[in-house]
């Protein structure tokens, strides 16, 4: 993968295929994680971490041991299986070896696990053929696309805050619409390719 | 039966998953470009959460308790990997329209969120009809916004062209944008609805017991008197 291959990969991922805007990958944590900017960026980098890794180890599994025993139809169990080993895992690292990043990240990580999002990309990866640098930079840009989307929407949200919307539009609705309007917005990268 | 029939009310309307308890938000605002594609979508994730159900259900004095979440998606991710083949094989163009969204039925927040808060504490019978009411009630949310979005998007309900050929299409809402917005307005006018009824019965409330207390006190004294009166023994 040439240098210039890594790096249109990294811009359709991030803004043309944004996981939130154009995919929906990983709404649920969008909408219910974005209430305050600060919480909304931990949710983000524990995501970039977990996708990053689980990019490359689910890629890893693919190509050794699905592929070649023929059970490619058992992907969707195994992926998850190794998504939720490997955020298992990687919390327990975190408390021993880094406890500054486990403080800062280690209550979004058992939300992670049942995040659409890795387990999408991580399909993603497998369908589109990357190799493994191709699965680290799909994984690593993908989330850097959902730390983008959820951070500027949380931001948007402790604005709305302060505003006084009629009563049936209060919480939900009125985050839904704002997301609208934010998915316009980056509906005018949609078609850009590189 | 009553029950039953009480169970099926509560997942299509008083406690619809996707309207009212804002889970499973991914597909509701996916697979919604289309009605046919939210039938699709809806009645798989119904197959799922019927069989999830029922095995959890049938496995709740088995799994240990620190697992369960392991055993649960287990479970799930094993049913959903049989409905993607089955599709693949039976209905191939709505497997294809619906890509990814068939595997991700796996970290579906409804059908975890269902096996942990009702599979796992009750008998089979009821988690099946637990299922299939959850289901339908995630199918009719889906039709709901799918309704709408083809409609406005693109002038056809299921295909058939409906509005006249002179109808502008409003692409915005076959668009992802739109997905957002016309989940967000349908969501409020359930919201509208749901304080409409409450206040309706506080009201009825309210009313009853100011009949209540009219009837206890003598007429002679007024509310106010009576106020006035518990005012200066204070």
């Amino acid at each position: 993968m040439s240098f210039g291959q890594v790096l249109s990969l990294m811009f359709t991922a991030i803004l043309v295929e944004n996981f939130i805007f154009s995919k929906f990958y990983g709404c649920c944590p969008f909408l219910g994680v974005s209430d305050k900017p600060d919480t909304a960026l931990g949710m983000g980098m524990a995501v970039t971490f977990v996708m990053t890794v689980s990019g490359m180890v689910t890629w890893a599994v693919y190509e050794y041991l699905l592929e070649p025993f023929g059970l490619e139809y058992l992907k969707t169990v195994a992926f998850i299986l190794v998504i939720a080993a490997l955020v298992q895992f990687i919390e327990m690292f975190l408390r021993k070896f880094i406890p500054t990043l486990y403080s800062a990240l280690g209550i979004y990580l058992p939300l992670i696990t049942t995040n659409c999002a890795v387990l999408s990309s991580a399909l993603l990866i497998v369908q589109n053929d990357y190799d493994l640098l191709g699965a680290a930079v799909f994984g690593f840009s993908a989330a850097l696309g959902f730390t983008l989307a959820i951070t500027v929407f949380a931001g948007v949200r402790a604005r709305l805050r302060i505003a006084n919307p009629p009563r049936a539009f209060k919480g939900f609705p009125l985050t839904l619409i704002t997301a609208g309007l934010l998915a316009m917005a980056f509906s005018c990268f949609s078609g850009i390719k590189l | 039966m009553n029950a039953y029939l009480k169970q099926l009310r509560d997942g299509i309307l008083d406690n619809n998953p996707s309207l009212i308890q804002l889970l499973g938000m991914c597909p509701t605002l996916a697979t919604t470009t289309k009605i046919e594609n939210a039938v699709g979508m809806g009645l798989a994730a119904t197959a799922v959460l019927i069989c999830s159900n029922l095995f959890i259900s049938l496995l709740r004095k088995f799994i240990p308790k620190q697992v369960r979440i392991a055993a649960y998606i287990v479970i799930i991710s094993g049913f959903v990997t049989a409905v993607e083949l089955l599709m693949r094989a039976y209905f191939y163009s709505l497997y294809q329209a619906l890509g990814l969204f068939i595997p991700l039925i796996v970290v579906n927040c409804i059908i975890l969120a269902r096996a942990e808060a009702f599979a796992s504490k009750n008998p089979p019978l009821p988690s099946v009809v637990d299922g299939v009411a959850m289901g339908l009630g995630f199918t009719f949310a889906l039709c709901l916004v799918a309704t709408v979005r083809e409609l406005l998007g693109s002038g056809t309900l299921l295909g058939y062209a409906v509005l006249p050929a002179s109808y502008p299409e409003m692409t915005v809402f076959v668009l992802p944008a739109g997905a957002f917005l016309t989940l967000g307005l349908i969501i409020a006018v359930v919201q509208k609805i749901r304080y409409t009824a409450e206040d309706r019965i506080r009201h009825k409330q309210i009313e009853a017991h100011r009949r209540a207390v009219a009837k206890i006190t003598p007429p002679a004294v007024s509310q106010e008197q009576k106020e006035e009166k518990e005012g200066a023994q204070v």
